[in-house]
């Protein structure tokens, strides 16, 4: 297989015994990026020079006989919402579209430290608002399963590029679904960690209590490979756990014998894809095959997850999104006066859809209405969580399918709001709950991948990862690359 | 018809934190525009607050020095708004669960005692701020953000003020208790402390409240007591005149001596208060209280009643030398080296603080320490020197720096207390003014002074004035 | 509870954004069928339900009051659109 086609883990062994130079890694993706991204658009940035130069540097500090990270001289991708200092970091929105940060993110300075080398930045939905990454403000993504597709968001760009071998592994940010939705469509793995988990300082903030950055990576281990190096307690965000982070590659041991796995009811609604539905109840039954113990269990406020999700997100988001104000960064709109300058500038700056989630926030935190709308999605984020609590007294992981369809077509949804909001159904309750959670492939419907989503316990990722290995190493989906057509 | 007014104040002090509320920048006063500020409290994509521990401590010892209800479990929360001085448009700040309530505040107004009830008192982040550039176009505005982050509490009073010269009381008073618990600098001119005041007047008698209006701008106590009389006076006008006080914000014009309408926004505001996401509560235990009330400073009220009770010094003087924590400092200070604390007081509450307002310093800023003031007095106790030239040598010392005796010796003001020395003055006095003796003999008792200055003015006023009354009248 | 388009219009003043007729109208129609389906909250009684603003139960966490440098003046200002001696530069405010 082509360098660019490995898993970090495969990639850091080849380095390690210096079969292969980082600088030729990194070369191998950069020319699979310039072939295959004008088909796929995953990427808004390309930052070759800087590949280059931090492979430059791995490979003399590993010929200097250093003990480098795995991940030392593996090429990346950042999802463009996460800050880099000197590099333009757009969140795929006009508003941003020339703002160069003058600091990284808390996550980026880790696989810094790491000897990561990065490609550059990926193409996502705008301010991380959409489910299909058609909302960039630049260009959509393409699915690399079939480019009439879309490749899910809003982490598209990532999980487009991972799957197209124009990056091994990348950083994507999940608030209702967008690291596993489209993992989901694009036949990757992706993590939402446990909120806390890992520090958002640098991750431009979409709904700030729902938030979490994730690994996108081609299997299993590379997803315990790259949480490893980015989870962990940062005293610049205070909602960051100060908890000790385990060794995620030691439970990656094949063994679930005895698990307890919830099947819950609600997560095969009636009008769901049948395929899809079949694909993950097979996959379930392999588990089982692998010594789980699987049973059905019901979270009876699964259906009002996505209503409460969409007061919450949107509130949170219209205060967040207030400081685009052509003021101290990003686009100015020239006006008569302050206000119209305001007005001017967020009326060109922003899309459509963040327009519409900032009206829909607004109005939900207005006086008069903040009771009925917002206090009410949060009294029944409560009722989800305990849900949760209840289920998870008696199994140790829930399987549910992560999204009720495959990849759509292009402009499918695009014009009807709500019915692309359903396609999170899924995974929203789990950012609700600040549950971590995995999606990994589990099997195709008409050469479209199906992922198979594990949720966990509050800082249980071990869990998760364990039998998402299990699962990965008696299949071979997460084998299986897209033709593209070069 | 008789009215009265009524009268809440909403203060504004900045805490005097050494970083700003949510981030490591400085909160140092002055410095050029944009040098104390980084990705935080520039407000930039992707940054998080952090609060400062020190700002919750400072907010609970006000809180508890203001005889409030500290919260067990308080929150921040986000007030939303559109303004160029603030990085975020929205402000951090508290809601619904601020972190202190019901307290009061003792204040006293021509010998009355009055209690103050004090509603919340919460915190919040300063906003940055605002230059305005005339020029054509309309001209144009600058901006810096030095200030934005920097610590404030709010402290809302309840409408229990009738007065202006209670507001101003109440507002010296709370200025006291902040700079006793040293949360902060108290400074009106340089905006640490600042104060809104909402007023209305009612009949004389009536139970409800009148439509009120919120007057800013006030940047002294004086602007405050000015701008509520001006104020009053307006309503009452307009409703002898048989209008109706419209609900506005009106700010105060210190030059014309007047309230003027604040052009009201093109809406009404509604700042969309929702629980600040990216920091957790605060859930503040006993234990931590009853720390920081062991911690507590002596407050002004007690420290009064103890000057009145252990110096016997009149309430009125106890009142002012109280009302900074500085200059009470300095009192006790000078008072351990010079126990006449009646004298101290005197001298404190006449020329010192005369000086000190001159040269606009605050009384630890003072050229004459208490050393210097005990010196001085015990120079003049000792017949050295006369109270006049002990005025004369303050002077001098607040001047130049030096000491009292220095100065005495250098200047040769050493008071003149030998009889045969003064004897031949005042003979030569008496020939010199053969008039004013026959006036003196003749029934004229005033002439006496007369004859006495002479004296004086002839030792350019180092004569001890009692030995030249005596020597005087032992001649006449 | 429908939304009307006068509301539309003060949301949108609120959140300052100027909108066409056309979004105007879009949005009325979006956010009515989204809010619509929001009613389905309705359904569940909350009235003794804590709400849940922070998943984590997190207390406390404040940082000591140490003073660290920002930014250089030039790097604060590098993104602005507009400044000038040292300060953002805006469109005169009031």
């Amino acid at each position: 297989m082509e360098l660019y086609y490995l898993t970090a883990h495969e990639l850091g062994d080849l380095l390690q015994r210096k079969e292969v130079s980082a600088r030729e890694v990194a070369e191998s993706f950069l020319e699979r990026l310039e072939t295959v991204d004008v088909k796929v658009r995953a990427y808004l940035t390309v930052t070759p020079e800087k590949a280059l130069e931090q492979a430059a540097r791995v490979d003399a500090a590993r010929a200097r006989g250093e003990n480098l990270s795995p991940l030392a001289g593996v090429p990346m991708a950042l999802k463009d919402n996460l800050c880099t200092e000197g590099v333009r970091t757009t969140c795929a929105s006009k508003m941003l579209a020339e703002w160069v940060p003058p600091y990284s993110a808390f996550v980026v300075r880790r696989l810094e430290a790491e000897g990561a080398v990065m490609l550059g930045k990926l193409n996502m939905d705008e301010f991380a608002m959409g489910s299909s990454n058609e909302n960039s403000r630049f260009y959509p993504v393409h699915n690399p399963w079939d480019l009439e597709r879309v490749p899910g968001g809003s982490s598209g760009g990532a999980t487009a590029a991972v799957a197209a071998g124009e990056a091994c592994y990348a950083l994507g940010s999940d608030t209702g679904g967008s690291i596993r939705q489209p993992a989901s469509f694009c036949g990757v793995v992706g993590m939402k960690p446990t909120y806390g988990r890992v520090s958002r300082f640098g991750l431009v903030a979409f709904a700030s209590s729902l938030d979490q950055i994730g690994p996108i990576t081609r299997d299993v281990t590379d997803c315990a490979l790259v949480l490893q190096a980015i989870a962990g307690h940062d005293p610049y965000d205070s909602t960051s756990a100060n908890l000790p982070v385990p060794d995620y590659r030691a439970v990656l041991t094949g063994e679930i014998r005895g698990l307890k796995i919830g099947i819950p009811k609600e997560y095969f609604p009636e009008g769901m894809e049948g395929e899809v539905a079949r694909i993950v109840k097979r996959a379930i039954g392999r588990l089982s095959d692998l010594g789980a113990i699987c049973e059905e269990v019901s979270l009876p406020h699964t259906e009002y997850a996505l209503p409460a999700y969409y007061l919450v997100a949107p509130a949170e988001a219209s205060s967040n999104l207030a400081r685009y104000d052509g003021v101290g960064f990003g686009l100015r709109v020239e006006g008569n006066d302050i206000i119209d300058m305001y007005m001017r500038t967020r009326s060109e700056g922003f899309g459509a859809e963040v327009k519409r989630r900032i009206m829909l926030g607004t109005y939900a935190l207005s006086s008069g209405y903040y009771d009925a709308y917002y206090l009410k999605a949060l009294k029944v984020r409560t009722l989800i969580r305990r849900d949760f609590e209840q289920a998870f007294k008696r199994f140790d992981v829930l399987a549910t399918p992560t999204s009720p369809t495959v990849a759509f077509r292009l402009g499918e949804k695009a014009g009807d709001p709500l019915a692309m909001y359903l396609s999170d159904l899924f995974t929203i309750p789990v950012n609700m709950a600040g549950l971590p959670a995995i999606s990994i492939p589990c099997g195709f419907s008409q050469g479209l991948p199906v992922g198979l989503q594990l949720i966990g316990k509050p800082f249980d990722e071990e869990t998760l990862l364990r039998v998402a290995y299990a699962f990965e190493q008696n299949t071979d989906y997460h084998r299986r690359r897209p033709e593209l057509g070069v | 018809m008789e009215y009265e007014a009524v009268i809440g104040l909403e203060v504004h002090a900045e805490l005097k934190t050494g970083s700003k509320a949510f981030c490591n920048c400085t909160t140092a006063f002055g410095g050029e525009p944009n040098t104390h500020v980084c990705p935080i409290c520039l407000g930039l994509p992707g940054v998080l607050p952090k609060i400062n521990r020190k700002v919750v401590e400072f907010g609970l010892k006000a809180a508890l020095a203001l005889n409030c209800q500290v919260a067990s479990f308080c929150k921040f929360d986000r007030k939303n708004y559109y303004y160029p001085d603030l990085p975020k448009n929205y402000q951090i700040s508290q809601y619904d669960l601020p972190l202190a309530r019901h307290g009061f505040l003792e204040i006293e107004v021509n010998g009355e005692k009055k209690k103050i009830g004090i509603a919340r008192v919460h915190m919040e982040e300063d906003a940055g701020k605002l230059i305005h550039v005339d020029g054509s176009g309309g001209g144009y505005t600058l901006v810096d953000y030095n200030r934005a982050g920097v610590p404030l509490l709010e402290i809302v009073s309840e409408p229990d003020l009738r007065s202006p010269a209670e507001a101003r009381a109440y507002m010296e008073q709370l200025k006291a208790v902040l700079e006793y618990t040293e949360v902060s600098d108290c400074k009106m001119q340089e905006g640490s402390l600042r104060c809104d005041a909402n007023v209305s007047v009612r009949p004389l008698g009536s139970r409800e409240f009148g439509t009120k209006t919120e007057v800013k701008n006030m940047n002294s106590f004086r602007a405050l007591q000015r701008a509520l009389e001006y104020e009053i006076e307006r309503q009452i006008a307009i409703l002898e005149s048989g209008g109706r006080v419209v609900q506005e914000t009106r700010g105060w014009d210190e030059s014309r001596g007047v309230t003027v309408s604040m052009r009201s926004k093109e809406e009404a505001h509604d700042y969309r208060y929702f629980p600040e996401p990216d920091l957790v509560p605060l859930v503040i235990d006993q234990e931590w209280i009853e720390k920081v009330r062991r911690e507590l400073p002596e407050l002004p009220n007690s420290r009064r009643e103890r000057l009145i009770r252990d110096y016997g010094l009149p309430p009125y003087d106890a009142g002012v030398i109280t009302s900074s924590k500085a200059l009470a400092d300095y009192f006790d200070r000078a008072v351990a080296l010079f126990p006449d604390a009646k004298q101290v007081s005197n001298w404190l509450m006449g020329d010192f603080l005369r000086l000190l307002n001159a040269s606009g310093l605050e009384p630890d800023a003072s050229p004459v320490k208490p050393e210097g003031l005990a010196e001085l007095l015990k120079l003049q106790q000792e017949g050295t020197i006369s109270i006049k030239i002990a005025k004369q040598v303050f002077e001098e010392m607040f001047a130049t720096g030096k000491g009292a005796r220095q100065i005495v010796e250098e200047k040769g003001l050493v008071q003149i207390s030998d009889a045969g020395e003064l004897a031949a003055i005042v003979e030569k006095v008496l020939a010199e003014h053969p008039q004013v003796v026959a006036d003196y003999r003749g029934g004229k008792d005033k002439a006496l002074g007369f004859l006495v200055g002479q004296v004086m003015k002839a030792t350019r006023g180092k004569a001890n004035p009692a030995l030249v009354n005596q020597l005087l009248k032992e001649r006449l | 509870m429908a939304i009307t388009l006068k509301e539309v219009e003060h949301v949108a003043l609120l959140a300052r954004l100027y909108l066409s007729e056309e979004e105007k109208q879009a949005y009325t129609q979006q956010l009515n069928s989204i809010l619509e389906y929001m009613q389905k909250l309705n359904e569940l009684d909350t009235a003794a339900v804590e709400p849940t603003a922070h998943v984590l139960p997190l207390k406390n966490v404040l940082r000591d009051d140490e003073v660290r440098p920002g930014l250089p003046r030039e790097k604060a200002l590098a993104g602005a659109p507009e400044a000038q001696d040292g300060q953002f530069k805006v469109p005169r405010v009031v």
